[in-house]
C-alpha cells in the first residue's frame, strides 16, 4: 500500500433505549483510545462527536423504533452506511418497552374488533430490522465490548460475520456450571436462549431471564411444559416469556400460546 | 442602534446521556425564551411493571437507565423489602452498599472524564482529550474499570447486572474475590485523591447561586442506598411522606415531568449531597475537600465536578471499609413472605435522590407504580440555572459562547435523559 488508506469511519446512534449498549464501547477503556486510532468514530453523541448525516462504514443502531420521527432518522442513517449493525434487544426485538404493546392488544383483543395486523400497525416501540436492512443482530441486554469489537474487526476485513446462536445451555456445560433448572428447580430460560453473556445468571445460582433473546431453533414449547412441571401457572409461565426480548417472535408466540392455555 | 437578536440552538446535547436539546431566544439583554428540551420517547416503565411479580422487578426497573442500574434495582428492593419486612442479612446489606459504590465510582468516573471534562481542556470527546493528556484520561478510565470490577464483582456484569434479589443477593463472593479487590482498592486510593485536587484546580466561572440542596441523611455514617430525604431548608421526612412535600407537573416541551419541593425548584445530586452531608464524610475525604479551597457547602454548581470526585474517593474508601473483614455468608437470599400493600422506597443514585413506590396485590404481583428518578427532579433547577448563570456570563457573548457555556452548566447536573423519560403517564402519551 502506497499511501495510507482513508481510516474507516464508524457512526454509533441512539433510538429509544436506556444508554447501556452504548457502554460497550465507553467501557472499552484504554481500548476505546486504540480503537479510535484505527477508526475515525465520526458520530456518537454520548462520547462526544455529533455529525448524525456522515457517511459512514459501519453504524452501530442501538434502541428500538418508538416515536414518528424515528422512522425517518433510520432510513437517512441506512443510506448513508455501507454495514448496519443493530445492537442489543431494543433494536433487535423491541427491548422490555415493546411490552407496553401486549397491554395494549391484549385490551383490544378483549375488546374483540381488533384484528391483529392493525395491531401491529399500532406497535410502539419496534426493532431496527422492521424499518431498514440490518446486515448484522448483535443481540443482548446489554451487548458486550467482545460483540462489538469482534464485529468491526470482521466487517473491516470483509469476512461475514458468524451469528452466535447456540444456547445459554451449551455455555454452561462448558463452564461446568451446575445446572440451575435441575437442582434448584427455577424456570431458568437457559436451554432457549442465545448464548454471548458467558452464562452469567446460572453462573450466580439464578435463572436465566432470556436477556439475549431465543436462540436458534428453542424449543420454547417443551421447556414452557417443563416450567409447568415446576409449578408455573400458565400466565407466570407468559410471563417468563415475556421479559426483556419479548417481542422476540419467538418468545411472544411462547408467551400467546400459554396465556391462551390459561383463558381455556 | 438595532436591538440585537441571538437564537442559539443546540439540536443534540452531546456528551449527555438520552436525547434532549436547548432553545435558547435572547432580545436586547432579554433572554425571551429558554427551553431544556427533551424528546426521548417515555417507555412508559410505569405502566410495564403492573402485573409483574415482584421478584422480576430488579431485572425489569434495572432497564430504565444502562448507566445507574443498580440505583433502580435498589430503590425497587427497598421498596418492596419494607413492605414485606424482609430481614436482609447485615453483611449481604453491606455488600448491596459496595454494589452502590461500584455504581457511584463508574458513572461519576464516567461522567468527569468523557462527558464533563472535554468542556474545560477545549475538546469535544475523551478520545480527543486522551491524546494531549494521556495520563489523565488513563487515570480516570482505570477509575471507571475499577468501578465496574466492583459491580461485576457483585452482580456478574457493570451493566445490568444480574446480582441483586428481593431478599438480598442471588450470590455473596468469595473470599478470595474480595481480597484481590481489597488490592486493587488500595492501589487506586492515590488515584482518587489527586482526582480530588485536580478536578478543583481546573478554573470554573465563579457562579453562586441561590438553591435548595435535597439528599439521603442516616443516623451515622453517609447515606446512599438508603436513608431519610432531608434539604438544607429543614425538610426531614421517610420516603412514604415524598408525595405530601413534592409535587410533578408537565411542561409541553419535555417527555420528562418537572419535579418541585413546595413550589420551587431544588438540586439533588453530588454537589447536594456533599452540601448537606460533609460532616458526615471519612475524615480523609472531608480533608481533601477542604484542601481544595472551595468552601462547603458551596452554591457553585460549578463545584459539582469536584463533589463527584470527592464521592470516588468516599466511595471506594466505604467499599474498603465494608469489604475488610469479609467473612462470605452461609445464606445470602433471606425469607420472602409477599403481602398486599405500598412500599416505598429511595436511594441516592449517582446523580441524586431515586424514588419508588409499589402498590402489591395478595399474590405479590405489582398494581401500580409510581418512580421518580433524579434528572426529573434537577430539571426545573437546569432551567432557572441557566437563566442566571447566561446572565452573569453576559448575554453579549456571541453564539458559539453562549452555547458552549449553556451546555456546560446542563453537564454539571449530567442529566440521564434516558431515565427521565419513562415515567410520564399514560394519559399524556400520543395517541
Amino acid at each position: 500500500m502506497a499511501d495510507e488508506p482513508r481510516k474507516p469511519r464508524v457512526a454509533v446512534h441512539k433510538f429509544s433505549s436506556c444508554d447501556g449498549c452504548q457502554l460497550a464501547f465507553l467501557n472499552l477503556g484504554a481500548d476505546l483510545v486504540r480503537l479510535a486510532q484505527r477508526v475515525d468514530i465520526v458520530h456518537f453523541a454520548e462520547a462526544g462527536p455529533v455529525a448524525p448525516d456522515a457517511d459512514v462504514d459501519i453504524c452501530f443502531v442501538e434502541g428500538s423504533i418508538a416515536h414518528p420521527g424515528d422512522i425517518d432518522r433510520i432510513r437517512r442513517i441506512r443510506e448513508r452506511c455501507r454495514f448496519l449493525v443493530a445492537i442489543g434487544a431494543c433494536a433487535t426485538s423491541g427491548g422490555v418497552q415493546a411490552l407496553r404493546n401486549v397491554a395494549r392488544s391484549e385490551a383490544w383483543l378483549a375488546a374483540v374488533y381488533a384484528t391483529p395486523a392493525y395491531i401491529e400497525e399500532l406497535v410502539d416501540a419496534t426493532p431496527i430490522g422492521a424499518h431498514v436492512k440490518v446486515d448484522l443482530e448483535l443481540w443482548g441486554c446489554p451487548v458486550t465490548s467482545r460483540q462489538v469489537l469482534t464485529a468491526i474487526g470482521t466487517l473491516l476485513n470483509g469476512a461475514s460475520p458468524r451469528d452466535e446462536a447456540d444456547k445459554v445451555c451449551l455455555e454452561c456445560k462448558r463452564r461446568q456450571t451446575v445446572c440451575t433448572l435441575v437442582t434448584r428447580g427455577v424456570p431458568c430460560l437457559g436451554p432457549v436462549t442465545r448464548t454471548g453473556c458467558g452464562a452469567l445468571c446460572p453462573s450466580f445460582g439464578r435463572d436465566c431471564y432470556g436477556c439475549f433473546g431465543p436462540a436458534e431453533n428453542p424449543n420454547v414449547a417443551a421447556l414452557g411444559r417443563r416450567f409447568a412441571g415446576l409449578g408455573l401457572l400458565p400466565e407466570a409461565i407468559a410471563q417468563r416469556f415475556e421479559g426483556i426480548s419479548n417481542a422476540a417472535p419467538e418468545f411472544r408466540r411462547a408467551a400467546q400460546a400459554f396465556r391462551g392455555k390459561a383463558h381455556e | 442602534m438595532s436591538e440585537r437578536h441571538v437564537s442559539v440552538h443546540v439540536p443534540i446535547l452531546a456528551r449527555v446521556e438520552g436525547e434532549g436539546a436547548l432553545h435558547l431566544r435572547i432580545r436586547g439583554n432579554v433572554i425571551e425564551e429558554l427551553k431544556l428540551r427533551i424528546y426521548e420517547p417515555p417507555r412508559l416503565f410505569e405502566k410495564l411493571v403492573e402485573g409483574r411479580h415482584y421478584s422480576e422487578i430488579p431485572d425489569l426497573v434495572a432497564r430504565i437507565c444502562g448507566i445507574c442500574p443498580v440505583a433502580y434495582q435498589v430503590s425497587a428492593a427497598n421498596a418492596i423489602e419494607s413492605l414485606f419486612e424482609v430481614e436482609v442479612d447485615p453483611v449481604v446489606q453491606a455488600l448491596r452498599r459496595v454494589l452502590y459504590c461500584g455504581e457511584w465510582i463508574e458513572s461519576h468516573a464516567l461522567h468527569i472524564h468523557m462527558l464533563a471534562a472535554p468542556d474545560y481542556f477545549g475538546y469535544d470527546s475523551v478520545i480527543a482529550m486522551a491524546r494531549d493528556h494521556p495520563e489523565i484520561v488513563e487515570r480516570g478510565l482505570r477509575l471507571h474499570a475499577l468501578g465496574n470490577a466492583l459491580m461485576t464483582m457483585l452482580g456478574a456484569r457493570a451493566v445490568h447486572p444480574v446480582g441483586l434479589c428481593i431478599g438480598g443477593l442471588h450470590r455473596a463472593p468469595l473470599e478470595a474475590e474480595v481480597d484481590a479487590m481489597l488490592g486493587r482498592i488500595d492501589a487506586a486510593l492515590p488515584d482518587a485523591a489527586a482526582l480530588v485536587s485536580w478536578s478543583a484546580a481546573i478554573p470554573m466561572p465563579a457562579d453562586e447561586q441561590q438553591f435548595v440542596s435535597v439528599g439521603l441523611r442516616i443516623d451515622a455514617g453517609t447515606a446512599i442506598e438508603s436513608g431519610r430525604i432531608v434539604s438544607d431548608r429543614g425538610l426531614d421526612i421517610e420516603a412514604r411522606a415524598y408525595e405530601e412535600h413534592f409535587t410533578e407537573h408537565h411542561v409541553p416541551h419535555s417527555t420528562a415531568l418537572w419535579s418541585l419541593l413546595g413550589a420551587r425548584p431544588y438540586l439533588v445530586g453530588p454537589l447536594a449531597r456533599i452540601n448537606l452531608n460533609f460532616d458526615r464524610l471519612p475524615a480523609p475525604v472531608s480533608a481533601a475537600l477542604a484542601a481544595t479551597g472551595v468552601n462547603w457547602p458551596s452554591a457553585n454548581m460549578f463545584h459539582s465536578m469536584t463533589a463527584r470526585a470527592g464521592e470516588i474517593y468516599f466511595a471506594l474508601l466505604e467499599a474498603r471499609r465494608l469489604l475488610s473483614d469479609y467473612r462470605r455468608p452461609e445464606r445470602s437470599v433471606a425469607p420472602v413472605e409477599p403481602r398486599a400493600g405500598v412500599g416505598y422506597g429511595v436511594s441516592e443514585a449517582p446523580r441524586g435522590i431515586l424514588w419508588h413506590r409499589y402498590q402489591i396485590d395478595a399474590e405479590g404481583r405489582v398494581a401500580a407504580a409510581r418512580i421518580v428518578p433524579p434528572t426529573s427532579q434537577n430539571q426545573a433547577r437546569i432551567e432557572e440555572d441557566l437563566h442566571a448563570s447566561l446572565r452573569a456570563f453576559g448575554l453579549d457573548h456571541d453564539e458559539d459562547a453562549l452555547r458552549a457555556h449553556c451546555e456546560k452548566v446542563v453537564r454539571n447536573y449530567d442529566p440521564c435523559i434516558s431515565c427521565a423519560t419513562h415515567f410520564l403517564r399514560l394519559t399524556t402519551e400520543r395517541l
